[in-house]
């Protein structure tokens, strides 16, 4: 029985072992390769990972509202006559979103959904003493918004807690109201008032937001805000942060509502992360381009050093094909392992990342990881590259004629 | 079996073989002019002439390694003319064993290795019966203590004894040999010679033998004398009892 490849792969490791320096180079440039691919891929990725992260950490990846209030005509147009308007558009009252308790298992029941928040905000006044500041009163139930937006990680005193009469407090916004964890504030909405015990501060990123932030359970603000069982959105948090854009379009095909992605409210970002993705692929192209190029030279060196050995193949009845995938292996074989090692100085280079690149708080400036799935996908797209770059050569080794490679 | 015929009886025919490099160019030029040659099962035939004269490419066309130009060539009673070269190469593998000049072993692969490598070609693996047999055809050759030495660690008649020992493994019907003895010393040419006969004497395997040696030419059982690409002389040689 023949042994698919046998021929081959033995003759291709022997002809990479005898050629042993052409084959380390040409592995350490396939390495360089893979790891200047692998590592930017990672590095971009932790570097957009930690930017999304930050830029959203207090923001739904989704959020459903109630559709915006429009100005409707006092009259229909009647066919063939004109009409000349000028609409004032309507100034937007705080609504609610209209079933949102029915529409909230139907969302979680999606499988790209993490989680789903109601909310309540709106505007509201801080005051304590003399000091008086205007605030977002945002209302929530604390276990769902912290699964959104992981209130509890942003406690910076005090534990988050949300019963009746508490209230979770920016971190600016108790120094301005000079509050601590146990005191007493009160929030004033229009003619309710509403005292509350302050139980944790945040930091939630952004100090503008921390200078304004007031949470509070989802009753107290329906209270405070007017919308007795209502609530103005929910938030929504999905497995895949690229996901959303998506998503919220399929859920705008389903559902009568205002629904927009962290995407549609952060345009600058993405364009800026889109950029970021794109310089990404262009090096990896070039870098690419670059590895093809590098296995191609060494193998067209290697089969004109090699022209007397394949005329003996040829001579002893291997066929052109068998030629052929002789050195197609062998650009495998060199696109394999030279995937691997640069797989592992990637894991060098990442490591020495995390240990030496600090930011001024002593902290890796943001944590970059190579995923599984990118080191595989790198290493594949090496591989294939070997054996894309090893067909001009082969094809050159396969056309040869033996009577003239013995010859020489 | 290595005593394959057809029913002519003839290994090879080769019928007014013609062969021209550079065809339809000004410098095209004819070097074999109508050669006939018939090859019989068991046959020890020394191709002699001087440089130039055409052998190497006559054996390189009975070798299916060049194409004629014209004629007619007949192995086994298949004429080979317009067969696909993945079918020569066939033909070539199961047939045609080679001994070249310069020994042409593949460097980066010990002496078994390159008697098996026949056989890897094949099948794509090497059972333990081939390479016991390989290993039998090294020690008939005298190689028994080189076999896991590299080409580089042979000398040059070692080196053409395991080229002989490779052409010999898928006992095959016909070796064509090019100036097996081209570059060794006296010595090492009646050393490799004499495997030669032994193996066509023991395994009744015919012999195809370029030589510029005289002596060797005259130690064959038929000359083939090719001069400026014509069969100049074909005859018997007669040796006098052992």
């Amino acid at each position: 029985m023949s042994s698919w490849l046998g021929f081959e792969l033995r003759v291709a490791l022997r002809f990479l072992r005898e050629g042993r320096m052409q084959t380390l180079l040409i592995i350490v440039g396939v390495a360089a390769g893979v790891a200047v691919i692998a590592y930017i891929s990672a590095l971009i990725s932790g570097l957009q990972s930690s930017t999304l992260t930050k830029t959203l950490g207090a923001q739904a990846h989704i959020t459903v509202r109630a559709p915006d209030d429009v100005v409707t005509p006092a009259a229909l147009v009647t066919p063939g006559s004109t009409t000349l308007t000028e609409t004032q558009p309507r100034a937007q009252r705080l609504r609610s979103v209209a079933n949102w308790q029915a529409l909230l298992p139907l969302l979680e029941a999606l499988p790209a959904i993490a989680g789903v928040s109601p909310m309540v905000a709106g505007a509201g006044l801080a005051l304590r003493g003399e000091a008086t500041q205007a605030i977002a009163l945002t209302g929530v139930e604390l276990d769902r918004y912290d699964r959104v937006v992981g209130l509890r990680s942003k406690v910076v005193s005090g534990t988050a807690r949300l019963s009746p009469g508490e209230a979770i407090v920016g971190r600016e916004l108790a120094s301005d109201l000079g509050v601590r964890v146990g005191d007493r504030l009160t929030v004033q909405t229009g003619s309710v008032t509403e005292a509350l015990r302050v139980t944790a501060l945040v930091d939630l990123g952004v100090k503008d937001l921390n200078r304004r932030t007031v949470i509070v359970p989802l009753r107290s603000a329906q209270s405070l805000l007017a919308l007795p069982g209502g609530a103005t959105s929910l938030d929504v948090t999905v497995n895949d942060v690229w996901s959303a854009q998506t998503l919220a379009q399929d859920l705008r095909r389903q559902f009568p509502y205002k629904i927009e992605s962290w995407q549609d409210s952060n345009a600058q970002l993405v364009s800026a992360l889109n950029a970021q993705s794109v310089s990404t692929a262009l090096i990896r192209g070039v870098v690419l381009v670059v590895v093809v190029l590098g296995i191609a030279s060494v193998l067209v060196v290697s089969v004109v050093q090699k022209r007397r050995e394949i005329g003996i193949l040829r001579a002893m009845g291997a066929t052109r094909g068998q030629i052929l995938r002789l050195f197609l292996v062998q650009g495998a074989v060199v696109g394999a392992l030279g995937s691997v090692l640069g797989i592992l100085l990637t894991i060098g280079m990442i490591a020495l990342f995390m240990v030496f690149v600090r930011g001024s708080d002593g902290l890796p400036l943001f944590v970059i990881r190579l995923q599984w799935s990118t080191a595989w996908q790198v290493a594949l797209i090496a591989t294939g590259c070997g054996v894309l770059a090893a067909i001009a050569p082969a094809r050159r080794a396969a056309a040869m004629d033996p009577a003239q490679a013995i010859r020489i | 079996m290595t005593s394959q015929s057809t029913d002519s009886g003839a290994l090879i025919e080769l019928t007014d073989v013609r062969k021209s490099y550079n065809v339809g160019q000004p410098n095209e030029a004819e070097v074999l002019h109508g050669v006939s040659l018939r090859v019989d099962p068991g046959e020890f035939i020394a191709l002699i002439g001087p440089s130039g004269s055409g052998k190497s490419t006559l054996l390189n066309i009975i070798g299916l390694l060049e194409p004629m130009t014209s004629g007619s060539y007949r192995l086994l009673g298949e004429a080979v003319q317009g067969l696909s070269d993945a079918a020569l190469t066939l033909r070539r593998r199961s047939t045609l064993g080679f001994v070249f000049q310069f020994h042409h072993l593949l460097p980066a692969f010990t002496a078994l290795e390159n008697v098996t490598m026949p056989a890897l070609l094949r099948e794509g693996r090497v059972s333990a019966r081939q390479r016991e047999h390989a290993r039998e055809l090294l020690a008939a050759v005298g190689l028994a203590s080189a076999m896991d030495k590299r080409p580089a660690e042979l000398s040059g008649g070692m080196q053409q004894r395991v080229a002989i020992a490779r052409a010999l493994v898928q006992e095959p019907p016909l070796v064509l040999a090019d100036e097996p003895t081209g570059n060794l010393d006296t010595a090492s040419s009646d050393e490799v010679f004499v495997q030669l006969r032994r193996m066509h004497a023991e395994r009744g395997i015919s012999f195809v033998v370029v030589t510029h040696d005289p002596r060797l030419a005259a130690r064959c059982d038929r000359l083939v004398e090719l001069i400026d690409g014509r069969i100049a002389r074909d005859e018997g040689i007669a040796h006098p009892p052992a």
